[in-house]
């Protein structure tokens, strides 16, 4: 296949026929702003904001690089005076229905609205009227919707519909009283929503936010630790955000099994245990007699079990210790657990919870 | 798995979906089948229950729970029937053919239909699509091991596999979708009584050897004892000692009666835990061990992909990483172990074990990988890793089609327990929910046991959706909640087994897979009446 070629901000790049400019941008390593867009998915082509201006045969014309095809001779910029211009009326017109009180908003410092606004200097809107005052959904227990904050660009309803499958939420009305919700605007809680906050995590301002980000500020977390997630065999790949060495929550990442999404468990339910109370922080000691646990030292815990396991091989011999090991830890954990009761049990008495 | 979560989905044609409800169980895999079907993929569903993906599926055989021997006979004798079979395939990679023909031809669509209440024509449907489809994985989960007949009904699904000639390219394969997020590795690390690290075998001398000259020990040569067997063998006194690390029998184990009876038999009962669960009540020591978030190590996924866990946070109190205990209890009982660190360990790993012989924490954690893990066999540091088994090869040379008939449940309804019992999981907790009952969001949204009944069967009992109902076995009785619906077939319910609560566990029936010694928590036989 002929391959076409364009230049990019003056730098010429070689594509297929159907690849987009913002596709042919990222090639060469220029930066286009998006907002709508989802990588892997058809172009939505609402939002604008990747809007650029494209040269050939001495006409120029404005169009969206999410959208837009490359065609032989092209010469895109990216940057040119119209394109800011274009930028600034459409960051205008956005703000025309979004509120500017950023320091309330638990988006504030990760909002893509925000950053593109301070990169291309719009304070306020130009043209000021009638805002959206609609009811905010804060029925679903993890997340919270608040369509005043929302700008429409659909990553949400592109999510739930293409990646996740789910299609619980839609873009409902039209026009200005448009407005994400699931079907017959019935609660979020009520809906067939399975919590995966995908949504939460694609969108792009503070209008679906984790209702965990009451807890911290995006740039209060400390470190960001990629893991794997502990509940089912998928092996989800996340980060863990830490916070004054506490988990205050998690960010998918684009691990082979998962691409950056997760489900409830991971996003959700996979960190509160570590904190929990209910944690056993010291060893424990029965008093046979009376059925009570005493706290103990390591030393005398270990003594004890030791010489316990010990002493029972002395009388009914190795076949009367078994050690089972659990598939929830580590690989290393398991080894080591399985050595252990291979050289000092001296059987082969070990197995683990695959079959329960 | 043999195969990718990403090529069974994303190159396949039809998926074969069994006993396995991965939109609950395994949500972001889940997701990805939905993503195949809106790219065309077809979707043949096999479950007693309606999913939520059998409204997607092109045909769903709701069959009765326990007869997945006599369904994948069903399909194999309408593919000899209707001559779909792969004939090439058959004659270059496998062996023992004969038997199996001879097997399913007993199976007609009309008896097969008989045993698993579906309608012959869509059985003959479901085999011409798999069959005819160029790339068609089979997807199994629970609904298939967990029967006395799950090994059987695995090995049925493999000779489905071998006679169409799925097996060994992308977008086919016979895949179980593993359970919990290291049952793969705790299999592979030699968790077993059976094989030692990497499935190799306890009886062969030059593999004992081996561990033996490695670990400086002698080591039995028979072998040792199933978890599931133990139990009987505590109440025996046979086993009087035991160590648990992490497990919570008292919530996940069948027939939770018998298993307290056997724990307390014991002498002496250990675990290691990060609470006090139901099991760690019973114990005379319970050890405090760490989470997922302390420390350093691998898992292992259903891809057979070895993938890192990294210490985030540190550990409460005087709680102290699994690998301190089991080294200190270790060289208590006389056995020289040094404290070595988890990438050391993997070191001590990969030297005996060859499918992780090339992996290493500096390997996974390298540029070179870009965080995409290992997946095995990966036996040497240059090796890539293996997406997909049995490609031109079956691992022990020629795939062995290896046929079972259909053999029923251990304990199946009667007259004084009219309803069969199936257990499962649901989307927002995992197993005992240790981990996931910690967050109250969770707890809030699916805080409580419940029971799915027919409706046409709470009609007659007089049962409302919302209703508690009382529900007993022969081994125990629970209350719960009835949750009214067409998703099951009268005579057959299902629950869920998470809660402490109404824990369906009271009921289940320990009778144990003839081969791999899993319990039948698919099929049990109980009674219900308003509470």
């Amino acid at each position: 296949m002929s391959l076409l070629h364009v230049t990019i901000d003056g730098i010429p790049v070689e594509v297929e026929k159907g690849t987009t400019i913002l596709e042919a941008a990222e090639r060469v390593g220029v930066k286009i702003p998006t907002l709508c867009h989802i990588k892997g998915l058809m172009p939505d082509g609402s939002c604008r904001i990747c809007t650029v201006e494209i040269q050939n045969r001495g006409r120029s014309k404005m169009d969206t690089a999410c959208s837009a095809h490359c065609s032989e001779g092209d010469a895109i910029l990216t940057r040119s005076e119209a394109v800011v211009k274009a930028r600034r009326g459409i960051l205008d017109m956005l703000l025309s229905n979004h509120p500017t009180n950023c320091f309330s908003c638990p988006s504030n410092g990760e909002c893509k609205l925000q950053d593109l606004c301070y990169e291309y200097g719009v304070k306020e809107t130009s043209c000021p009227g009638e805002m959206s005052n609609r009811p905010v959904d804060d029925s679903n227990p993890f997340f919270t919707y608040d369509p005043n904050l929302c700008i429409l660009c659909h990553r949400c309803v592109n999510t739930c519909h293409k990646i996740v499958g789910c299609g619980a939420i839609d873009t409902m009305e039209r026009g200005f009283e448009s407005v994400i919700s699931p079907a017959f605007g019935m609660p979020w809680r009520e809906s067939n929503c399975e919590s995966c906050g995908n949504c939460v995590a694609a969108c792009p301002t503070g209008a679906l936010t984790s209702k965990r980000k009451q807890n911290y500020r995006p740039w209060q977390v400390e470190k960001k630790v990629l893991t794997t997630c502990p509940h089912c065999a998928v092996g989800c790949q996340y980060y863990l955000m830490v916070k004054d060495n506490k988990v205050v929550g998690v960010e998918a990442a684009d691990g082979p099994s998962n691409h950056n999404t997760l489900c409830v468990k991971g996003r959700y339910g996979s960190y509160d245990f570590i904190h929990s109370n209910g944690r056993l922080t010291d060893p424990l000691i029965k008093d046979r007699s009376t059925g009570e646990f005493r706290k103990a030292s390591w030393e005398e815990a270990l003594d004890l079990v030791a010489s316990k396991f010990q002493a029972i091989k002395r009388e009914y011999g190795n076949g009367a210790l078994a050690g089972f090991a659990c598939s929830r830890s580590t690989n290393e954990d398991i080894y080591m657990l399985q050595k252990m009761v291979r050289t000092c049990f001296g059987n082969h008495n070990t197995d683990n919870c695959a079959r329960v | 798995m043999t195969n990718t979560i990403a090529d069974v989905t994303r190159e396949s044609d039809v998926i074969l979906l069994v006993g396995s409800n991965p939109e609950e169980a395994h949500p972001v895999f889940g997701m990805q089948i939905r993503q195949a079907l809106q790219r065309g993929a077809k979707l043949i569903v096999v479950d007693p229950r309606n999913i939520g993906l059998s409204k997607q599926a092109a045909v769903h055989l709701k069959l009765k729970p326990g007869t997945n021997v006599a369904f994948a006979n069903g399909m194999m004798h309408v593919i000899l029937e209707e001559g779909l079979e792969d004939r090439s395939f058959i004659e270059s990679r496998t062996e023992g053919f004969e038997a199996l023909r001879d097997l399913v031809k007993d199976y007609t669509p009309e008896r097969v239909a008989e045993i698993c209440h579906i309608d012959p024509e869509d059985l003959r449907t479901a085999a011409r699509l798999y069959a005819k489809a160029d790339r068609a994985p089979i997807l199994y989960c629970l609904g298939v091991t967990e029967h006395s007949s799950g090994t059987e009904g695995v090995m049925s699904l493999s000779n489905l596999a071998m006679l169409v000639g799925k097996l060994g390219r992308p977008g086919c394969g016979v895949n179980p979708i593993r359970g919990q997020n290291n049952v793969q590795g705790a299999c592979d690390m030699g968790a077993s009584p059976t094989d030692f690290p990497g499935y190799q075998k306890v009886t062969n001398p030059e593999v004992r050897s081996k561990f033996e000259q490695a670990w400086g020990v002698s080591l039995p040569a028979e072998p040792g004892m199933f978890a599931t067997d133990c139990f009987p063998a505590m109440l025996e006194g046979t086993i009087r000692g035991l160590f648990i690390f992490g497990e919570d029998p008292m919530r996940t184990d069948p027939d939770t009666n018998h298993v307290r009876r056997a724990l307390s038999a014991l002498d002496f009962l250990v675990v290691d835990e990060l609470f006090l669960t139901e099991t760690a009540k019973l114990a005379d020591v319970v050890l405090p061990g760490i989470s997922y978030a302390e420390k350093e190590g691998t898992f292992t996924n259903t891809e057979r992909r070895v993938q890192r866990v990294r210490k985030a946070v540190p550990s409460p109190g005087n709680a102290k990483p699994d690998t301190w205990i089991f080294t200190e209890l270790m060289n208590r009982m006389g056995y020289p172990q040094p404290h070595l660190t988890p990438a050391q360990i993997m070191e001590e790993i990969s030297s005996l074990t060859p499918s992780y012989g090339g992996i290493s924490h500096a390997r996974l954690d390298s540029e070179e990988l870009h965080g995409q893990g290992l997946q095995w066999p990966c036996p040497s540091p240059e090796h890539p890793g293996t997406p997909i088994l049995h490609v031109g090869q079956f691992s022990r040379g020629r795939g062995l089609f290896a046929p079972y008939a259909y053999v029923p449940s251990m304990e199946l309804p009667d007259e004084s327990y009219p309803f069969l019992l199936m257990t499962g999981r649901i989307l927002y907790h995992y197993n005992a929910c240790a981990m996931t009952d910690k967050t109250p969001e969770i707890v809030e949204i699916a805080g409580g046991s419940f029971l799915e009944l027919n409706d046409q069967d709470a009609a007659r009992l007089g049962i409302a959706d919302g209703d508690t109902i009382r529900v007993s076995s022969r081994r125990g009785t629970i209350e719960t909640t009835a949750r009214v619906s067409g998703k099951t077939s009268p005579g057959e319910c299902w629950m869920p087994f998470h809660y402490l609560e109404g824990n369906c566990n009271w009921l289940t029936n320990a009778a144990l897979d003839r081969i791999a010694r899993a319990p039948e928590y698919k099929v049990c036989a109980i009674q219900i009446t308003k509470a």
